[in-house]
């Protein structure tokens, strides 16, 4: 794992190095008290303007689990989560404090190219968003991207990010016909087939099932445990149930009003395993908010 | 109240269908006088010249299609590059100065244009580059028409670009893709009806556009049949306007009739390519 682990940092970090998968020296001690974590937010803060959205999270991110982020509205689940593979770079005026450690780099340093950044760390939005191109081509964007250009590759890599979805067996016979085409559910496995096609190590996901019905949304879960063995997922939910099902941790995130400007900043409040969070949590508004008595 | 408003629509209506019919009786009456076979000249150098009556269509259809041409050889890269920056480059702010700049330029009189082409474009721009025989010429005069429809190409397309979700984007950034790469791959393709219908509706603008045709296109009502864009040329509209004013006005029968038959032929063209136009702006607006 260590080895893989440093062929990361080196790719995140040199943006001129062609050679993606060139093991090189690892230039930096990582830092903070979990080395062995895939992401690990310090003191993190992110703002919009003058507005902060999200003040002073910790938290640490292991591999090969899932992560559950809930809390209400406003709490700023997914500004923090959109921190992770700096999607929050094309907001202009966001701005964000503290740290976010990738393997211990920090993602916000300026050495590091953020397009690598969002390559290995893919991304699963709230609603589902095929382009308007056929199955096939939305598998292939990303490894085309990359430079693959062989059919006989594609094909195989196509099949291989489609089967991981789930959706082989239902599209296997319309590659060429348009991803808009499918139902809800079977975009949003489309959209996690385009995700994992790049082979990233971690997937963000942003309430993916909020625009499914249970039956679809029972799919993208079990499609979570499957996938995990080989991915971390980090997912934003408004659904406790959902987290209760899937996660393995979960943070629990609220929001706090400031008396001077009256204006709402998210928090994190409690961060641990989910049984814990569920069961018995050690903050009082925690405990309110699981058992339904609060947002 | 609802009556004034209603007489209003109708009238408008009326003047169209007035229009309309003036148009075709006017058209079938030249074609009485001159048959279809003499709308080719078969001098030994054709050529438009109604005082002679002598209708050689070639001649304004060829000089319509190279000014229009080069009007949009200059407004697609420059409208669709504005639109481009506009849509996906420009902060808000760089937006908030550029557009009203554009619009501007939207709103600039064609005449304005024209005299810019025939005082600036022809013989300090089009002569140096291209050292024609003639100062003026349809090189110069389709430069200005094409400055005269980059605000509509860039308009349209811009509004077909900034209609493509966001969420596209952002699928595309989370894969991995530059910001180049998003915009040529998913924004462009999936705007690529919108653009369509602004190339249509600027090259209908184009053929219809008048007073810079006029004005520098270098003749003054007739001339001969050439395919070379470095000569003077005569557009239909610009063999309308001649037609129409100084004195020819004393003139009876085809010279006279044939301005009919222009103008419909001019309104058919125009008025098909902006039906396509819309179907196109149809399909962006049904897609999302």
């Amino acid at each position: 794992m260590n080895d893989h682990n440093a062929a990361t940092l080196a790719a995140v970090r040199s943006s001129s190095d062609p050679e993606r998968n060139a093991v090189t020296e690892v230039d930096v001690a990582p830092t903070g008290p979990d080395p062995h974590a895939v992401f690990q937010a310090v003191d993190l803060s992110v703002y919009y303007g003058s507005f902060c959205a999200v003040r002073g999270a910790n938290l640490a991110i292991a591999q090969h689990e899932i992560t559950a982020f809930i809390g209400p509205s406003g709490c700023g689940k997914t500004t923090m989560l959109r921190c992770f593979n700096r999607m929050n770079d094309f907001i202009e005026t966001v701005r964000v404090e503290g740290s976010v450690l990738y393997h211990g780099v920090d993602l916000y340093d300026p050495a590091v190219n953020s397009t690598e950044v969002r390559r290995r760390i893919g991304m699963v939005f709230q609603k589902p968003n095929p382009f308007p191109k056929s199955i096939y081509d939305n598998v292939a964007y990303g490894p085309r991207l990359g430079g693959v250009k062989k059919k006989a590759e594609l094909d195989e890599i196509v099949e291989r990010a489609l089967k991981g979805a789930a959706l082989w067996d239902e599209v296997k016979s319309r590659l060429k016909a348009s991803g808009l085409g499918l139902s809800g559910g079977q975009q949003q496995r489309l959209c996690i087939a385009r995700a994992i096609a790049v082979d990233p190590e971690v997937i963000l996901m942003d309430e993916p099932c909020s625009a499914l019905d249970p039956i679809a949304t029972a799919r993208i879960e079990d499609l979570m445990q499957e996938i995990k063995t080989k991915y971390t997922i980090v997912i934003v939910t408004h659904n406790m149930q959902q987290a209760a099902r899937v996660s393995d941790k979960t943070a629990f995130f609220t929001t706090e009003v400031n008396t001077e400007s009256d204006r709402r900043t998210g928090c994190l409040v409690e961060f641990g395993p989910t049984s814990t969070i569920f069961s018995k949590p050690n903050d009082e508004r925690t405990e309110q908010y699981v058992t339904g008595r609060f947002g | 109240m609802t009556l004034i408003f209603r007489i209003a629509a109708l009238t408008s209506v009326v003047i169209s269908a007035l229009i309309v019919f003036t148009l075709v009786r006017g058209a079938i009456e030249f074609l009485r006088l001159v048959p279809l076979s003499g709308l080719i000249d078969d001098a030994k150098t054709p050529g438009w010249f109604p005082r002679r009556n002598r209708f050689d269509l070639p001649t304004v259809v060829l000089g319509t299609l190279i000014m229009s041409s080069i009007a949009m050889v200059v407004a697609v890269p420059l409208g669709l590059g504005t639109a481009i920056f506009l849509a996906e480059y420009a902060s808000s702010r760089t937006r908030r100065i550029i557009k009203p700049i554009i619009e501007v330029l939207a709103g600039m009189p064609s005449v304005v244009v024209g005299y810019f082409a025939l005082k600036f474009i022809a013989p300090e721009l089009v002569a140096n580059l291209f050292q024609p025989d003639k100062i003026q010429n349809m090189t110069a005069a389709g430069i200005g028409i094409g400055i005269l429809i980059v605000p509509i190409m860039a308009s349209i397309s811009e509004d077909s670009l900034s209609a493509v979700p966001g969420a596209l984007r952002e699928a595309s950034y989370g894969v991995g893709a530059r910001k180049s790469a998003t915009v040529i791959r998913v924004v462009l393709p999936a705007a690529v009806s919108g653009i369509v219908a602004a190339f249509i509706i600027a090259v209908s603008r184009a053929i219809g556009e008048t007073m810079v045709a006029t004005m520098a296109g270098g003749l003054d009502g007739s001339g001969a049949r050439t395919s070379s864009p470095l000569d003077p040329g005569l557009s239909i509209t610009a063999a309308l306007t001649n037609a129409a004013g100084g004195s020819d006005q004393a003139l009876v029968g085809a010279p006279v009739k044939v301005l009919f038959f222009l103008g419909l032929l001019l309104f058919v063209v125009t008025m098909g390519l902006n039906l396509i136009a819309d179907k196109f702006v149809r399909r962006v607006r049904q897609k999302y």
